[in-house]
């Protein structure tokens, strides 16, 4: 049984050159951007003398390939080197803000299934039917809206009209944190529906008209225990993939989340040290997503072998 | 077929309905089933009637199209959409399964009526062991812990000749071969001890030797429990094999029925005859195969008058005047034929 989860070590080995290429890209991207940390940092009071001076302090008159193999010395001991801004260890920063864009993202992944799942069987129990062209309309719409503009209507209507959510930020204690980030989960949530929910509502389609469902009708299965028993983890196996590429982009979309919810996540510190070019930590916000994106293509292919037992990405004749 | 034959049958009794003495176990009256759409109607079994006796074996025999799957499938109540029973009743031990409430049907379904289907490999459910889906009708039916129920499943897995069952009940479908998924589709009919096994082309789809080994382990089972059948197969071999009454289906309707052994002998519809004839018969392996001229009419598209007379040998004037009825043409023998009395010839 274990055997087919064989795959996981060695993928994992493939993705340190993935790894390595990202550090590359994130790097020379970075300093692609117009500006100078110096400037930035000096604004105003900036003379060609300070900011030579501040340069020459911050490591950033050394020729570029320097700078990368120094970067790329330090990251190997775990160094994600100083903010520019903060005049903090980075490492420091992200650790703090990676806790809350995952639970933001997970909250995200658990209100868009609650939605996708009850929508998907209603919709595909009767297709063509009502309730099937009401979700039909509603997944049109969730997949026309732009993610930054849902969020504000939200605000708007649940937050400021009706009171009944914080506008923004993070709350203070534990116990408050679920309630601060249910109006930017439901936001992200609205934005992974859609897709999920048509994969699902197709896919289910095509499993209720299979024969095994036939067979379990057979055994007097009805209603809610032939969704549960027969259908609904059939009908899962498409969308698991589909649900994993949508995290990837969402990672993306938590970045413009949360700073319209402003929620000091990765997406507001990464938005932050872009308008600073504080260098180190857009290298290291860049680098955590592009390890999130790695680790859910690799969950995915977990979740899809554990729910598909005919799946074995493990043997070699398929690798 | 006496009633007593009819023992409590499978892991326990306790669930079943007493037999209503004086009706057949499964009457079929004047069945029609197809598709409405808008205002039209398209008919693809017309007026079926047919009854099963307690312990009774009936074999349904004619060419894909004929309607027999669907007949099957109307009295297992798993019509695909957007097929439907348009008139006529089903009655199961006396009471009508068309009429009553869907989830006191749904309670027959596995303690009183299991059906077996046609690809084992598509049968079933994929991603679930399959002595789970076996344990699953007892668990629902007798109230059986997961326990018991699988148990039970391992004992039933080894009534069907599955050699290690216990560790095969933990195996998914798609790691067995497809006799042994046919014999787990099998447990799976009989764990709640049905009454009525209905099949649909149980062996169409195993190999020749397989076929064989699946037939004697139905026919097995049947007798031990007192179990009826009714067959659905193309294949008249396979009826000989297992069944005691014939009904041969033609362009949705009954165009014969009676005894197997007589209507082998004497048939007394062209289209049996024609049937007959066209397939090898290996004690006679001179005998020349003659085909049946032409094909089945569409559905939508059936001729006036006899279903078959366009293809017919025997055909008259009268015959496409008006369909001929399902009569009596001998003691036990109904065909639907005008001509049927000129069909007296004995094939040996």
């Amino acid at each position: 049984m274990l055997d087919r989860f064989r795959f996981v070590p060695a993928r994992l080995l493939q993705s340190v050159p993935v790894v390595f290429g990202v550090t590359i890209l994130v790097f020379f991207m970075v300093h692609l951007l117009p500006g100078n940390p110096a400037l930035t940092i000096l604004g105003q009071s900036a003379t060609p003398e300070r900011v030579a001076a501040l340069n020459t302090q911050l490591g950033l008159d050394e020729p570029l390939w320097d700078q990368y193999f120094l970067f790329l010395k330090r990251l190997v001991t775990g160094d994600l080197g100083e903010s520019l801004t903060y005049q903090a260890p980075v490492s420091g920063l992200v650790l703090d803000a990676i806790p809350i864009t995952l639970s933001l993202l997970a909250f995200a992944l658990v209100l868009s299934l609650v939605i996708s799942v009850p929508l998907a069987a209603l919709a595909a129990s009767a297709p063509g039917r009502l309730p099937d062209m009401v979700v039909r309309v509603f997944t049109l719409l969730g997949q026309g809206m732009p993610q930054f503009w849902v969020g504000i209507m939200l605000i708007l209507l649940l937050g400021v009209k009706a009171r009944a959510f914080p506008v923004g930020g993070y709350g203070m204690t534990a116990a408050e944190h679920p309630y601060y980030l249910f109006l930017p989960a439901l936001t992200m949530a609205i934005a992974m529906c859609p897709t999920t929910i048509r994969s699902l509502r197709a896919s289910t389609i095509n499993v209720l008209g299979s024969d095994y469902v036939g067979t379990a009708r057979s055994k007097g299965a009805a209603g809610i225990a032939l969704f549960r028993g027969h259908v609904l983890r059939n009908a899962a196996i498409p969308t698991v993939s589909i649900i994993g590429v949508n995290l990837g982009y969402l990672v993306g979309g938590s970045l413009v989340i949360e700073k319209v919810f402003a929620i000091p996540g990765l997406g507001s510190l990464m938005i932050n040290a872009i308008f600073t070019r504080d260098f180190p930590t857009i290298q290291a916000v860049a680098l955590f997503v592009a390890l999130f994106v790695i680790v859910v293509g690799i969950l995915t292919d977990v979740v899809y072998t554990a729910i598909d037992p005919r799946v074995d990405l493990s043997s070699k004749e398929r690798a | 077929m006496s009633i007593d034959q009819a023992q409590p049958t499978g892991a326990t009794a306790s669930g079943h309905q007493s037999l209503v003495p004086g009706v057949p176990l499964l009457r079929v009256h004047d069945l029609s089933v197809g598709v409405r759409s808008g205002g039209r109607t398209v008919q693809i079994v017309e007026g079926v009637s047919f009854d099963v006796d307690p312990g009774q074996r009936m074999g349904i025999v004619g060419e894909s199209g004929s309607g027999k799957s669907l007949t099957l499938r109307a009295i297992a109540g798993l019509l695909p959409k957007p097929v439907e029973v348009l008139s006529g009743g089903i009655e199961y031990n006396g009471a009508d399964l068309l009429g009553m409430p869907a989830k006191k049907r749904r309670a027959l379904m596995g303690p009183e009526i299991a059906m077996i289907f046609q690809e084992p490999m598509t049968a079933l459910n994929p991603v679930m062991r399959v002595g789970d889906q076996i344990a699953e009708g007892p668990r629902r039916h007798l109230g059986l812990s997961a326990k018991a129920a699988g148990e039970l499943a391992v004992q039933m897995m080894a009534r069907t000749g599955i050699p290690d069952p216990a560790r095969r009940a933990r195996a998914y479908p798609h790691e067995l071969s497809g006799g042994l998924r046919q014999r787990i589709m099998i447990a799976m009919a009989v764990s709640c001890g049905p009454r009525l096994l209905l099949c649909d082309e149980p062996t169409t789809a195993l190999d020749v030797t397989v076929q064989l080994q699946v037939l004697r382990l139905l026919e097995r089972l049947c007798e031990d429990t007192g179990t009826s059948l009714v067959f659905v197969t193309h294949d008249l071999a396979v009826v000989n094999q297992t069944c005691s009454e014939l009904a041969v289906m033609y362009a949705g309707h009954i165009v014969e029925s009676g005894r197997v052994k007589d209507t082998f002998r004497q048939p007394r519809h062209p289209y049996t005859r024609g049937l007959l004839e066209s397939a090898p018969d290996f004690d006679r392996p001179d005998r020349a195969l003659v085909p049946i001229p032409g094909f089945p009419p569409n559905v939508s598209d059936r001729p006036h008058g006899c279903p078959f007379a366009p293809r017919c040998g025997y055909v008259r004037d009268h015959c496409t005047e008006a369909v001929p009825p399902l009569t009596e043409v001998a003691p036990g023998r109904l065909a639907a034929c005008f001509e049927s009395d000129r069909l007296d010839e004995v094939l040996a």
